[in-house]
């Protein structure tokens, strides 16, 4: 059985490290708090391989079927006796698959951090973040009850709107924390109601009860769910959907994808951590936490999301290849990535070999996990040595870092699918879902693919072989004196980089699957053609643009005119955000509102403060501190009274 | 109506009792001021002896009364003088209208 | 019917309200509390006739021992010998009078309107039962508000000595 106090304390010992840097990091920890915020972390980190190794090898198998497990549960806010939030701990294969994910890229981020950050002047601060956040995703994790989880969906979006507001005295990074905040909080809103809904006709707040009583559709709550309606859809669908869009606003899904690229103005590793690698699957997390309910009682959402995740992964790669900015690069890159996940997600079915989407989507999510916190830790190194977000103030790094520009190389191998990198392995699995399940999917997915080869080689080739276009001497990236950071910043790289190379042997379909039961994984030797060829299509075509400077992506972008300008701008979709915003609902919403809080409410309000005003203008004259005068009035009043009480009112 | 009793006591308290208002509300200097408030004290004091030896005269609660307030006199006679002290230390003046602090 | 005893009383209670009035309308302030002194001994003269001797000897030893004499020490504290009190304004005069006046003809009224009970003479007190009744924690014993009169006389005393010596700081 699973040992609770050893699960606790995985998201325990961050939540001590905040508390402990947050209190005392700034007077006592100048230097230390990062080594204690990574020690902590390290413990977190055994713990969680322990457990890991504990559920998938000694316990967590009966029959043949992984148990989830709940080994504590404690009521926190009872409403009735069904429905209560809990605190309690889930054990299941996802949630200690996530327990790795999670624990692990924090740790390597921590270590990281303790050479890129160094000599900032908030670092203890900057651990102390950092500690909360592995806190809140590790609660998010491992939540048993849907409010729980919303709980530490939000402190994930506190901690992600103070990360990235790190350096806020950066107007750009204050106003992208604020963009993260305010469409993360937007989608939120949806997801409470969406939890509001499921809770209301499920009776319950618990994962466990709750889909097992919206999976069954003989249950009463399923059928009063599925008669209400509301424009026509059942409540269920509603709720699911809602749910849904709370996980969209997390994951970057499109249209709510518009705070991850602003996102970047954080610090690279908490990209790396947050915005890359835990964070942003948040929302896959939550679709592959209620999945049942998606895939058994509501189909149709889960078609919505399918396309939703294909849509994202195209958009999302198209402008990543116009993209110079090699973070905003490698952030649309993610949105991609996770695309890919939702609609694998979609895709999938419930039970047996139609579950493979959803395998495929957990084995994704873990190998994404790897390589894409690897290439952001790598563009930290890059960033680090010469100072500059930008691809043309870079190029020909591949001898001044050597260690990193292996490590990228790796990664990028591993993000376009080449054999036999990990993202192969889960790419194939979710191309293989795709094709047998939704064609029309696995076309987009197929071309996302090559286009994803392409970007992923643009940026490597500007960084690292394309000679820099300024003449030689003058301010280029060969001159900096930045080295690749010390043994810190190398160290995550390597492991993340053996990561990145080796996590797709795991027989991943053996330990997590929609049912438990273990899922054969299949190779089929001709499906795995196309992709591969359309992946090194893409890097040769990299190769033939960028390796060496010329002026051939100025022509390509020439005379592919209006689409390229179009994706440059990221498809104008910032811009129909701000009309929307500005236009529509600053003029015709926000304006009446304002006229009526200024006119109306404050008027109401000077109205009464001005009466006061003039009462106490005028018996303000009372209050002489004259003692004597107060006599006079005391006697006169008692003189009066007397008469009143003696002759008048006998 | 000539032979002094009750009458005449309450007669002699409530002249006194109102010389005491009259000299506080006219006096500006505090330690005058205090003056009147120890004749009305006085007047109350007679009052209750007064009440006591011709109303009830087989008590002695009256007695007790003049002695408490009495006593309680003395304490604000001393406490009184320690305040008007320490105002004429602040402002060189015992007057009352430069004591307008209570508006505040 | 005249006698002695008549005669003492008219006696007192003009000595005592001659002195009160002369205290409150003299301008000298030294004089004020002399006149303030002898309104007090008629009082102290009245509790005798009325045979109460022992407040009238504690009116004295208070009244006339302590607080005047405070008073006078207050005076000679604060005021420039021989300087005459400011007048009040002529208005607030009036005001007072007229609230004094109406007040003591309101309750003279009221006075003179009641009835009281017929009195029955009884044995004087001695000071031996107020001594005892002042003690006694029996029914209608005073030993409480006595213990608590002591304790007010302290905080008093304790309050007069924190308020003079609350400005001394400053005048160092």
């Amino acid at each position: 059985m699973p040992n609770a106090t050893n699960i606790a304390l995985i998201p325990l010992l961050p939540l001590a490290g905040f508390i402990l840097l947050g209190l005392f990091g700034r007077k006592y920890g100048k230097n230390k708090a990062g080594l204690i915020g990574t020690a902590l972390l390290l413990g977190s980190t055994l713990l969680a391989l322990y457990t890991a190794y504990d559920y998938f090898f000694v316990y967590g198998k009966v029959n043949g079927v992984y148990q989830q497990f709940v080994p504590l549960k404690i009521t926190w806010l009872a409403f009735s006796k069904e429905m209560s939030i809990d605190m309690g701990l889930v054990i299941d294969p996802i949630s200690v698959m996530m327990l790795l994910v999670v624990t692990f890229v924090s740790l390597m981020v921590h270590i990281y951090s303790l050479g890129y950050m160094k000599g900032e002047e908030r670092f203890p601060t900057y651990y102390a973040f950092l500690g909360l956040f592995t806190f809140s995703m590790l609660g998010l994790v491992l939540a048993s009850n849907i409010f729980q989880l919303y709980i530490f969906w939000e402190l994930v979006g506190v901690s992600s709107f103070l990360l990235i507001g790190f350096y806020y005295d950066k107007p750009s990074a204050v106003a992208a924390s604020k963009k993260a905040f305010i469409v993360t909080r937007f989608a939120d809103l949806g997801f409470l109601i969406g939890i509001l809904v499921l809770s209301y006709f499920s009776g319950t707040f618990d994962f466990q009860t709750l889909i097992a009583r919206l999976t069954s559709p003989e249950s009463n709550e399923v059928k009063t769910a599925v008669a209400s309606t509301f424009l026509g859809v059942s409540a269920l669908s509603w709720g699911a959907a809602l749910v849904f869009i709370g996980g969209a606003g997390k994951s970057a899904m499109f249209p709510l994808h518009i705070w991850l690229p602003d996102a970047m103005e954080g610090p690279t590793p908490v990209s790396a951590l947050i915005h890359a690698a835990t964070m942003v699957v948040a929302g896959v997390y939550l679709v592959a936490r209620l999945f049942p309910v998606f895939s058994v009682t509501t189909p149709a959402v889960l078609e919505i999301i399918g396309w939703v995740g294909a849509v994202s992964a195209i958009i999302a790669a198209v402008i990543a290849c116009t993209q110079t900015d090699i973070k905003r690069v490698l952030a649309y890159s993610t949105m991609s990535q996770i695309g890919y996940m939702m609609f694998a997600l979609g895709v999938s079915h419930y039970g047996g070999e139609a579950g493979l989407g959803y395998t495929a989507s957990m084995f994704h999510l873990f190998t994404h996990a790897m390589f894409k916190a690897l290439l952001f830790l790598g563009a930290g190194a890059v960033i680090h040595s010469v100072h500059s977000n930008e691809m043309k103030d870079m190029g020909g790094l591949r001898k001044k870092l050597p260690i990193t520009h292996f490590t990228f190389l790796v990664a990028c191998l591993a993000i376009a699918g080449v054999p036999p990198f990990a993202g192969f392995f889960s790419k194939e699995e979710i191309l293989l879902a795709a094709y047998q399940h939704n064609t029309p999917i696995y076309w987009v997915a197929l071309i996302t693919s090559g286009l994803t080869a392409f970007y992923m080689f643009r940026l490597y080739f500007s960084i690292f072989w394309n000679k820099p276009r300024e003449v030689p001497g003058e301010h280029s990236a060969a001159t900096g004196n930045h080295g690749e950071g010390g043994f810190v910043m190398m160290l995550p790289l390597v492991l993340l980089g053996t990561g990145a190379a080796a996590a797709g042997f795991i027989p991943f379909g053996e330990y997590v699957s929609t049912d438990g039961k273990a899922l054969e994984s299949h190779f089929h030797l001709s499906f795995s053609i196309a992709p591969v060829a359309l992946g090194l299509a893409g890097i040769l075509t990299a190769l033939w643009m960028y390796a060496k400077a010329s002026d051939r992506p100025a022509k390509l972008a020439a005379s592919l005119g209006g689409l390229y300008r179009a994706a440059y701008r990221k498809f104008y979709i910032d811009e129909l955000y701000l009309f929307i915003t500005k236009k529509i609902l600053f003029n015709l919403v926000g304006r009446p509102a304002a006229w009526f809080d200024r006119n109306i409410v404050d008027g109401l309000m000077n109205l009464t403060g001005n009466t006061t005003v003039l009462v106490s203008e005028r018996i303000k004259k009372f209050q002489s501190g004259k003692v004597q005068q107060y006599a006079i009035f005391f006697l006169g009043a008692v003189v009066l009274l007397a008469v009143l009480f003696i002759y008048v009112w006998k | 109506m000539m032979e002094p009793g009750l009458y005449h006591i309450l007669f002699i308290s409530t002249a006194l009792f109102f010389i005491g208002v009259l000299g506080f509300l006219t006096r500006r200097n505090l330690i005058t001021m205090l003056m009147s408030i120890e004749l009305i004290l006085n007047s109350v004091n007679l009052n209750f002896i007064a009440f006591n030896k011709y109303v009830w005269p087989g008590k002695m609660d009256g007695l007790f009364f003049t002695l408490f307030i009495i006593a309680i006199a003395a304490a604000e006679a001393a406490v009184a003088i320690a305040i008007i002290i320490n105002l004429y230390r602040s402002s060189q003046s015992i007057d009352v209208n430069n004591a307008e602090d209570l508006k505040y | 019917m005249i006698n002695g005893s008549t005669i003492l009383f008219y006696l007192l209670a003009a000595l005592t309200l001659c002195c009160g009035i002369l205290s409150i309308s003299t301008r000298q302030i030294f004089r004020a509390a002399i006149y303030l002194l002898f309104s007090l001994i008629g009082v102290a003269g009245l509790y005798f006739w009325l045979a109460y001797e022992f407040i009238a000897a504690v009116q004295i030893v208070v009244y006339v021992g302590g607080i005047v004499v405070l008073i006078i020490f207050s005076i000679f504290l604060t005021q420039q010998a021989g300087e005459k009190l400011p007048k009040q304004r002529l208005d607030r005069k009036i005001w007072a009078t007229l609230a004094a006046f109406c007040g003591f003809a309101l309750t003279l009224l009221q006075v003179v309107q009641h009835e009281f009970p017929p009195v029955i003479p009884q044995a004087p007190v001695t000071v031996r039962g107020i001594g005892e009744k002042m003690l006694s924690t029996g029914a209608g014993g005073y030993a409480l508000p006595f213990e608590i009169i002591s304790m007010l006389l302290l905080a008093a005393m304790v309050g007069c000595i924190v308020i003079a010596l609350r400005s001394k700081p400053e005048t160092k």
